[in-house]
């Protein structure tokens, strides 16, 4: 939808980045896990980036999002480096994460509260639980919620801090096929609401189809972005449309999983 | 949450929800049971000793009748009668029982066993004493156990959550926590001027061993991932041990508080009843070296009352404050 432009500052750069683990099976040898990696994303573009798992995809959420360093390599937001967890790069897991101890409402504000914001910017706490319609659910407890609900808790709870990135890993990886493509729409509609740059993480690849502006495909062994695809469907995408199924059968072909015919 | 819902089952007393005639009747008739067979057992005695327990039984049966009455206009108090008579009746069966062995066959030893009367008898007569002694337990309890828990808290938090902490911390912990806070009495009347400070630094330190054990284990286990999402939005270490952490392993903490508490009782008992002169603890001695047991059963009956009333205590703050968990265990 929005164009990678050279003009706009990019909100998020890598550059050549490189991790390794230690080798569980091998001691003193290390296993690569990413090899040169890089892209940037436009302010407020959608880019999925798909592949099996052991890809390195989560690992290269986690650099990004500071839980883990680099070996090498650089990332950047605007013109500074990644160096720790900062609240202007949000993360979605695949499990919501929502602290049990706090209600809903509570969970949604704790990015505030953490900050020290929470005084000046209360009555946006009111507005984002409106945004992911959960204004009735504001003093329930998460274990009352079901898995869709806790997911959109967890996103309000990402985006109440308006950060400039926001990272979901497999967001709604765990929720049945019409919950996953009723909550698919959902975050588009929050993504078009806030114009966050989201970089979603993803094996469904209708998924990645359906929501993103440019799919990155990285192939496992060590992590590698082997293709990047434009989609330039437009928006709302039909799933059953024959650009949609042409897209799709491209990307099964390129990772050998189209099977005989 | 998982794995903590398991280290404790789940009690549950379902009431019945229908007051039965036969359950409303069981308490007035069990009572009436053990007034009669008391009159016949006693008839030797001389009726002063044994007035106040007939007059307790008059008094179940005539409050009992009362609330058959009066449980047509609330719904709780019948519930509560459902729900509660059956125990009330095997609790007056019990004492006829007993009545029955000590007073009536004489099957156990006097003086060490005293009928149901005579520890009654103690009971009204030494009240005062009592009461005072039960004051002293209390104040003495809570300096200690206050102390103990706000000791166990910090060093439990500190090696739950710095490794280099846990690196020295935890070897003084594993040889030091172990042993019984009684085997320092000695040591301890030593070395403290006054038999109460030291009784309640021993108390602290039998609450303080578990309740640094689970609380460090729980901040240590804290969800990796909680971190992860709290450090995403912005938290720092305040906030990470305060908000994400404690509350994490509040579960985890509670445990040790409840074990803590059961060490504090035994300390407490103890340490009174070879150091301090005063307390529950030292009244049971005491009336043991005047060969008074019916005042030693007395006391049992008021510590008892006493230290279960703190332990619903502490069940109540626990499960006001973890009313976010899935299983809540009743007590």
């Amino acid at each position: 939808m929005v164009a990678v432009s050279e003009v706009d500052p990019a909100a998020l750069v890598v550059r050549n980045v490189e991790k390794s683990f230690p080798a569980p099976e091998t001691p003193l040898s290390r296993r690569q896990v990413l090899d040169n990696i890089s892209f940037s994303l436009a302010p407020g573009e959608l880019v999925s980036l798909i592949g099996p798992s052991g890809c390195g995809k989560s690992t290269l959420l986690r650099l990004i999002a500071g839980l883990d360093s680099t070996d090498e390599g650089d990332l950047l937001v605007g013109p500074e480096p990644i160096t720790a967890p900062n609240a202007e790069r949000g993360l979605v897991f695949q499990d919501p994460n929502l602290f049990p101890w706090l209600t809903v409402r509570r969970n949604i504000e704790s990015g505030l509260v953490a900050r020290g914001l929470l005084h000046e910017k209360k009555n946006e706490v009111d507005e984002f639980m409106r945004l992911v319609g959960l204004e009735t659910f504001a003093n329930v407890y998460p274990h009352h919620l079901s898995g869709g609900m806790a997911q959109r808790a967890a996103l309000a709870r990402a985006l109440i801090n308006h950060p400039k990135v926001l990272l979901l890993d497999e967001p709604l990886g765990a929720l049945d096929a019409f919950t996953r493509m009723r909550m698919q729409d959902e975050v588009l509609r929050l993504w078009q609401a806030r114009r966050t740059t989201m970089l979603l993480v993803t094996h469904d690849i209708d998924e990645a189809i359906y929501m993103s502006d440019r799919i990155m495909i990285m192939t496992p062994r060590p992590g590698r972005i082997e293709r990047t695809i434009e989609v330039t469907l437009n928006r709302p995408r039909q799933r059953d449309s024959a650009d949609f199924l042409r897209l799709r059968s491209d990307i099964l072909n390129f990772l050998h999983f189209a099977g005989t015919k | 949450m998982e794995a903590q819902e398991d280290l404790v089952p789940t009690v549950v007393i379902e009431p019945p929800s229908v007051l039965r005639w036969r359950t409303m009747l069981a308490v007035p008739l069990a009572a009436a049971f053990a007034l009669s067979l008391h009159i016949f057992i006693a008839r030797n005695e001389p009726p002063l000793e044994a007035h106040s327990y007939r007059l307790l039984f008059v008094q179940v049966v005539g409050v009992s009748i009362v609330l058959a009455l009066l449980r047509r206009f609330s719904p709780r108090l019948r519930k509560w009668m459902a729900n509660m008579w059956p125990i009330f009746t095997a609790a007056i069966v019990t004492l006829a029982v007993w009545d029955v062995i000590t007073v009536g066959l004489r099957i156990l030893p006097l003086p060490y066993f005293p009928g149901p009367s005579a520890v009654l008898r103690s009971l009204i007569n030494d009240r005062f004493l009592l009461l005072d002694s039960t004051w002293h337990s209390l104040a003495l309890l809570v300096s200690g156990y206050t102390l103990g828990v706000i000791a166990g808290l910090i060093s439990g938090v500190c090696i739950g959550w710095s490794p280099s902490i846990r690196y020295w911390g935890m070897p003084i912990l594993k040889v030091v926590g172990p042993i019984p806070a009684t085997a320092w009495i000695p040591l301890a009347l030593v070395l403290s001027p006054s038999a109460v400070v030291s009784s309640a630094v021993l108390i602290a330190l039998a609450v303080w061993f578990p309740v640094t054990m689970l609380t460090a284990s729980g901040i240590s286990n804290t969800r990796a991932s909680y971190l992860d999402v709290a450090r995403t939005l912005g938290a720092g270490p305040g906030y990470l041990i305060f908000r994400v952490a404690i509350p994490a392993a509040a579960p985890n903490i509670f445990i040790g508080l409840f074990m803590g508490l059961g060490a504090s009782f035994l300390t407490l008992v103890v340490a009174e009843s070879v150091g301090v002169k005063s307390g529950l603890g030292w009244y049971v001695s005491w009336a043991q070296g005047w060969a008074e047991y019916g005042k030693v059963f007395a006391a049992l009956i008021i510590m008892a009352a006493f230290f279960s009333t703190i332990m619903t205590l502490l069940f109540k703050i626990r499960d006001r404050l973890l009313v976010w968990q899935k299983g809540v265990i009743k007590w």
